[in-house]
């Protein structure tokens, strides 16, 4: 009993060490971004704000230059929400149909299909740029939002097939095969039977697509144009733009700012996203 | 023209794995079919296409007085029970039930008589609202019943629906299932490998092996004049003792005991040819008397209702099925007698019946 409340104590201490360790700059990034400019000046990094203040916030928000303009996040972070939502839904829906088709429609050549598509999953972002670029030119969308939304779809197409197609694989075919009998063709089956038993994946898959789309700077800052930019790109040009003095409490609020929908996302279904990932067929 | 007729039905996949090779069955309206074989013979295969879940690749099939060799499932007019019961676990016993009709249009009110009146049939009233996940395997084997029943179909398809179900219940089930078919008369396809089964339920059995029919009849034929070795080995429980023989004019020897024929099997055996036979004797066949053919106890089995005695004798082992218990030990001298016109005659290499 000793000998085991000694191995709890170790692996609890190791626990908090590595919890407080990943923490610690999320703590950092809070404080500052509570502070006003006279404490950052006396430059105790891991010092409580005296003065608590929201002053940070409100410039990052509305105020702080990102190069010549000087309207704070808040274009940027509307911006992003008007992408990311059309983007997420439509990328997640035709994975979703996708996965339906190539676990319960099999056709000649669906196997090799989906291989190709998995290639998707794998490929480096960067190797698209170029005839991406090219490709959003012909169709006349290129340094546009819709052109961003189209990008973002395209690339999350190979994640969510898998996802889904990969989760399908556990419904039985028994249970289209009694919808077919029962009268239901492809879309009402998808529509009454699939759709309905897809929750724990579709969380997952959503909260997926959200983080990555997000998150993304690299197509955000390619193919985005002057009035099109995503929260990330808003985010480097507001702490790569130079004054007299670098706001760090600025610069740490818009971090936040910027964090803060995957964040909530998280919090909000963040239990889906565990019991999806780990749950297997579908019983009954 | 019957209820439902198969005619010449061949199914090849990658043109080189031949599942069914020309199977021919037709049932009048009413009637109980059944498809039995061990696993791998088509049965399943077979069943599949006569729902329209799967095509042949040659030959047709008639439903009444319509080929429906190339109609969708949902044109066919039947329903099915599967082996997984396939209960929609997203929807409720009575929207599962129901579901069917919902797709067909067919309006609310009529869809709740129906739903109330396979409710009461089977006795899932207070079901009703539960979600397949909640109920117990013999309740979900009704639902599922119920579901096909609703539509009120032509033709009633069973893919082994008893086979995950202990064996108390799927005795129950299996009576339930024969009452079903008495009250409502629906023409019915009943795929199992028990033989059991097979001989409880059907009007009319189709024993299948390696994609072929080995014969096709009622329970009685199928039991009392198997139409070769291997029907005659599959149905019945023990198996049918098989004794290597030898012909020697109209005189049937194994192993230097002489075996009894009936003058109809002389005049067969000696019409046929062959001198390699196989002679067949049901268990129950065979009776323990003061003489006929000696040999030594090796095993007792009691059932209780009856006892399976092993005997080895100079022809073979020999099992024995006598009524009540055996008043004997293992070991001590027996001999075995039987009536010659309860013994079968098969072809030793082709297996065929002789007589």
């Amino acid at each position: 009993m000793k000998r085991l409340n000694f191995h709890r104590l170790i692996l609890w201490s190791m626990l908090l060490l590595f919890a407080a360790w990943f923490l610690v700059p999320l703590y950092v990034m809070l404080t500052t971004s509570l502070k006003d400019a006279e404490q950052l000046r006396a430059g105790n990094l891991l010092s409580l704000p005296t003065a608590p203040t929201l002053d940070a916030w409100f410039k990052a928000w509305e105020t702080a230059c990102t190069g010549v303009q000087c309207e704070g996040l808040k274009p940027f972070f509307w911006n992003s929400v008007v992408m990311v939502v059309p983007a997420v839904l439509l990328s997640t829906l035709i994975g979703s149909l996708n996965g339906y088709v190539l676990s319960k429609w099999k056709f000649r050549g669906s196997e090799t299909l989906f291989a190709f598509m998995l290639f998707g999953v794998f490929m480096p972002m960067q190797v698209v740029l170029l005839p991406m670029s090219q490709v959003l030119g012909w169709l006349g969308v290129a340094s546009s939002i819709w052109g961003l939304m189209l990008v973002h779809v395209v690339a999350g197409i190979p994640s969510t097939t898998l996802f889904f197609r990969n989760y399908y694989i556990g419904l039985p075919d028994e249970l289209i095969k009694a919808a077919q009998l029962d009268g239901a063709g492809f879309w009402m089956i998808f529509r009454r039977i699939v759709l309905p038993l897809s929750l724990p994946i579709l969380v997952v898959t959503l909260i997926w697509q959200f983080t990555n789309i997000w998150n993304d700077f690299l197509y955000g800052v390619v193919f985005s144009g002057a009035d099109s930019k995503p929260i990330t790109v808003g985010l480097n040009n507001l702490a790569n733009t130079s004054s007299a003095v670098k706001e760090y409490n600025v610069d740490m609020a818009a971090a936040l700012i910027a964090a803060l929908p995957t964040l909530f996302v998280y919090v909000v279904a963040g239990k889906y996203f565990v019991r999806g990932l780990t749950a297997g067929a579908v019983k009954g | 023209m019957g209820a439902l007729a198969i005619r010449n039905i061949h199914k090849t996949y990658n043109e080189t794995v031949h599942i069914l090779k020309g199977i021919d069955l037709e049932i009048e309206a009413g009637e109980f079919l059944i498809l039995v074989g061990p696993s791998g013979c088509g049965k399943s295969t077979l069943l599949s296409m006569i729902a329209g879940l799967d095509q042949p690749t040659s030959g047709s099939i008639h439903i009444g007085e319509r080929d429906v060799t190339n109609l969708p499932s949902k044109d066919r007019d039947i329903a099915m029970v599967f082996q997984s019961y396939a209960l929609y676990p997203n929807m409720t016993v009575a929207q599962n039930i129901a579901f069917g009709l919902e797709i067909r249009k067919v309006p609310k009110a009529e869809r709740k008589a129906a739903v109330d009146r396979v409710s009461a049939m089977l006795q899932i009233g207070h079901l009703l609202d539960r979600k397949p996940g909640q109920l117990s395997g013999g309740q979900r084997q009704r639902v599922a019943m119920g579901r096909a029943l609703a539509r009120d179909p032509k033709l009633f398809l069973f893919d082994e629906p008893l086979s995950n179900l202990d064996a108390k219940l799927r005795v129950e089930m299996r009576a339930e299932i024969k009452l079903l078919h008495q009250r409502t008369k629906t023409t019915t396809v009943y795929v199992t490998h028990d033989q059991v089964e097979a001989m409880t339920l059907g009007d009319r059995i189709a024993v299948m092996k390696d994609g072929l029919v080995q014969q096709f009849g009622t329970p009685a034929q199928i039991y009392n004049r198997p139409a070769n070795r291997f029907v005659a080995e599959f149905i019945g429980s023990p198996a049918m003792n098989m004794i290597d023989a030898q012909r020697a004019g109209t005189a049937l020897t194994a192993q230097g005991v002489e075996l009894a024929t009936t003058e109809a099997q002389c005049t067969a055996m000696q019409a046929h040819g062959s001198a390699e036979l196989v002679y067949g004797l049901r268990p129950e066949s065979i009776s323990f008397a003061d003489h006929g053919l000696p040999g030594t106890l090796s095993m007792i089995e009691p059932t209780g209702p009856e006892t399976y005695a092993t005997v080895d004798t100079a022809a073979g082992k020999l099992t024995a099925r006598v009524p009540g218990v055996l008043q004997a030990a293992v070991g001590d001298a027996v001999h075995l007698q039987w009536s010659a016109d309860q013994s079968h005659l098969f072809d030793r290499i082709s297996g065929v019946r002789v007589g």
